[in-house]
């Protein structure tokens, strides 16, 4: 049974996650278990969003391109391997390198290599200037182990993997099942010292069935737990409902750049995509639909993200307005299309409901989001709704510099925002950088390439005699949970 | 009898060959596993790189004839999402679903059979009712409700079952009853309708005329002529459980290789998905093939035709 007394804490995941090995996924659930397993040189603070230094202790620019890093001493990773310069220079090289596969490259793709200048000072050298660096090397890069790595790579560190992290682990069955278990010498790191034991985790794919175990005892958390299921355990009670936002944005693109091959394509219109803007009612969809911390977003980043500006051109619910736009473009009676969705079939439909309101007949397609991207690279998706959720990297380089730099996914194809974007991505002084990504929000935002829609939320829910308080950026930390 | 079996065993592997062939033209048609590969910061080279590397360039009689080859030697290739050798992979879900579908499909022939004699042979009583009953309900039931109600009734209020997983025998009797319920009403109704049939023919007649005792007259003579179809029909619904326990295997967090299945279409994943589709086809070929052999054991008349 789970309780306090067995000093085990179960929870539930929904996903089956496919190699621990957090450079080999890119999902949810890899992110948690990286948190608890390995550690950065970097840590950011997830309340303050301070850097402070978690395996270095230290670190500065000594050009535009390469950063220095003082290594902590007296670190040993879960199989009793030192670290130190060795291993941070191994696991870059590594990282950095295309032909490993990394799965995510834009999280490594940034660096060139590192160097050992001795035992604990480290050099890592960047391709061009990257000043979301840091933020990078506090997220996803964390360090690996070079001996044991060099022996068993990817698919062994997936099965048994180590690192410097408070949680080792002792059980992994790929995709189904993950024992943690404390580290007794985990360093003095700004992550805190665990104290729950033993980690129990278990992937139940049905919901029901999670709130099932929850009620039966055999589990004592679980997350991403739907709004309105989460509503009827709180009112319930017995157990902490916790409702936190997540970086997950919600947007609708629009075929601006004319690569559909609809023929008339009217989103080549910008008073059309501006129609599309003024005809969706975003507050009443959160409101309504996604509840919570949920919020109305205006350009295509989450506000916490650096450099995500909110107080540009905003379009109001006003279907008159669309109805008079989509009139002045040549569609009086509005026009027939695709719309494209690969989650939440609920927010999907009220779009298609605005949508008609004003004249524009969606038909849904929903698929699989495999299939749209597929289709999306190919530029053969002329409306989609979408998601993003920026790896919980807190730069908005990580959404905005996604969809907007003429990438395969770029819909809007803008010279001059990806010109901007470049600029603000590159640049190391801050102040550039905001005035930048700011040129480039506005241009996206007067040309109303997207209609950056809200961004999501999720529940928690636990047991009562749980201590844990979720952060905003939808990473589960087994460190800073405690029996009450 | 031998030729028989030698000519259903040609049969079922030109079976084999024809659905891997048509399964790998379908995933060939259905989409383009090198962009889900390559990731959503791909650019146009690196997906053509992995089109490349992964050998998806060559046409399609090529790469179906290479998949073939190591296949026949038990070499699946590696799963695309989990990066481990897919042999492996489905060896340990398919050892959960074979449990569940053996299991299941004992549950729906021990609780059928009996029922449906019971109550052909007393037509219109109160146990063909109960039976009627049971069977239209197991019809109806949707197994994700069924399933979710067990949940509510053993785990929650009585506390008697553990919810889900694999961990003891336990943990199997929520499943089985969700998936061999889900068969039941078929195999039942089919005793039934034998049963009807055989026991107004003559020759049960002459064994009671005879003064054969009920007993021996109604499952030497009756049964054994009633049950052919209802081995045939066992034989197709354990192929579909072995393959169409999705929703239970989901519901209960299971596991096994029919949840393994459907997740990696979603994932594009497919050499699992290649593999799994062979491995149920054969499972549907060895259980029509046992079923004919039984059946032409069962029934001489069926091994001349």
């Amino acid at each position: 049974m789970a309780d306090k007394a067995s000093g085990t804490l179960y929870a539930g995941f929904t996903k089956e996650l496919e190699n621990v090995d957090s450079y080999f996924n890119s999902s949810r659930e890899g992110v948690v278990m990286q948190r608890a397993l390995w550690d950065g040189l970097i840590y950011r603070d997830p309340i303050t969003n301070e850097y402070k230094g978690n395996l270095a202790e230290s670190w500065t620019w000594v050009d535009d391109t390469t950063l220095e890093f003082k290594l902590r001493q007296g670190v040993t990773f879960h199989n009793g391997e030192p670290f130190n310069a060795d291993d941070v220079v191994f696991t870059v090289n590594f990282v950095a390198d295309e032909a490993n596969g990394v799965k995510t490259q834009r999280n490594v793709n940034w660096m060139k290599s590192a160097e050992k200048i001795d035992d604990y000072t480290v050099r890592i050298h960047l391709k061009k200037k990257f000043p979301a660096a840091i933020e990078f090397l506090s997220g996803p890069v964390s360090m690996y182990p070079n001996e044991y790595y060099a022996e068993v790579g990817p698919s062994g560190m997936g099965l048994k993997p180590v690192g410097t992290g408070p949680y080792k682990a002792v059980e992994v069955v790929p995709g189904q099942h993950f024992v943690l278990v404390k580290n007794e010498n985990y360093h003095d790191s700004p992550k805190g010292q665990p104290s729950i034991e033993k980690v129990d985790i278990r992937t139940i794919p049905d919901v029901n069935t999670q709130i099932a175990e929850l009620f039966s005892g055999s589990l004592d958390l679980i997350w991403q737990v739907p709004a309105d299921q989460a509503q009827k355990l709180e009112q319930m009670g017995g157990f902490t409902v916790a409702n936190e936002s997540t970086m997950r944005v919600g947007y609708v693109s629009m075929d601006a750049a004319g690569r559909s091959g609809m023929d008339p394509n009217p989103f080549t219109d910008v008073r059309v995509r501006k129609a599309v803007n003024h005809a969706i009612d975003r507050q009443a969809i959160v409101d309504n639909l996604l509840k919570g911390k949920s919020q109305v977003v205006n350009t295509p980043c989450f506000p916490s993200q650096f450099g995500c500006a909110q107080d540009i051109t905003v379009y109001d619910y006003d279907p008159a307005k669309a109805k008079a736009l989509l009139a002045e473009a040549g569609y009086p009676d509005g026009f027939e299309t695709d719309i494209y969705a690969y989650r939440n079939r609920d927010y999907a439909e009220a779009l298609v409901s605005y949508l008609s309101e004003v004249g524009i007949k969606a038909n849904l397609k929903y698929m699989q989001y495999s299939a749209i991207r597929e289709l999306n690279m190919k530029g053969e998706v002329p409306f989609n709704f979408s998601t993003w959720g920026s790896y919980s990297i807190n730069d908005a380089s990580a959404m905005v510099s996604q969809f907007f730099k003429l990438g395969s996914l770029d819909d809007a194809r803008d010279e001059q925002v990806a010109a901007d974007l470049d600029m603000a991505d590159t640049s190391t002084d801050p102040a550039t950088r905001i005035e930048y990504y700011t040129k480039a929000l506005q241009r996206i935002t007067d040309q109303a390439y997207w209609v950056p829609l809200f961004s999501y939320n999720t529940n928690y829910v636990f047991k009562t005699d749980i201590d844990y308080t979720p952060t905003p950026d939808e990473v589960l930390r087994f460190t800073t949970m405690s029996w009450k | 009898m031998f030729q028989f079996i030698l000519k259903r065993l040609g049969l079922a592997i030109l079976v084999a060959f024809t659905v891997s062939f048509i399964s790998f033209s379908l995933l060939f048609l259905a989409g383009d596993p090198a962009a889900a590969l390559a990731g959503e910061t791909a650019s146009g080279e690196d997906i053509e790189a992995l089109r490349h590397l992964y050998g998806f360039d060559r046409p399609m009689m090529v790469q179906y004839g290479d998949w073939l080859f190591s296949a026949l030697r038990g070499d699946f290739g590696e799963s695309y999402y989990f990066k481990l050798p897919v042999a492996g992979l489905i060896f340990d879900r398919l050892s959960i679903t074979m449990t569940l579908g053996v299991c299941g499909i004992a549950f729906a022939l021990l609780t059928a059979v009996p029922l449906g004699v019971a109550a052909a042979i007393r037509p219109n009583s109160l146990i063909d009712r109960v039976a009627l009953f049971l069977s239209v309900a197991g019809q109806a039931l949707p197994s994700f409700w069924f399933g979710l109600i067990l949940i509510v009734v053993f785990s929650i209020k009585l506390r008697w079952l553990p919810p889900s997983g694999t961990a003891t025998w336990q943990h199997f009797i929520m499943p089985t009853i969700v998936l061999g319920y889900y068969a039941m009403p078929a195999i039942m109704r089919l005793t039934r309708a034998g049963m009807l049939e055989v026991l107004s023919s003559d020759y049960i007649r002459t064994a009671r005329a005879k003064g054969a005792p009920e007993m021996r007259v109604m499952f030497k003579h009756a049964l054994r002529n009633a049950i052919i179809p209802v081995v045939s029909l066992a034989a197709v619904q354990m192929g579909f459980m072995l393959g169409g326990s999705i929703v239970v295997e989901s519901i209960f967090a299971l596991h096994g290789a029919g949840y393994l299945a459907w997740e990696s279409i979603g994932r594009n994943d497919l050499p699992t998905v290649q593999a799994l589709i062979l491995i149920f086809a054969m499972f549907y070929i060895v259980f029509t093939f046992l079923a004919d052999v039984l059946n032409a054991w069962l029934d001489p008349r069926m091994r001349s035709s």
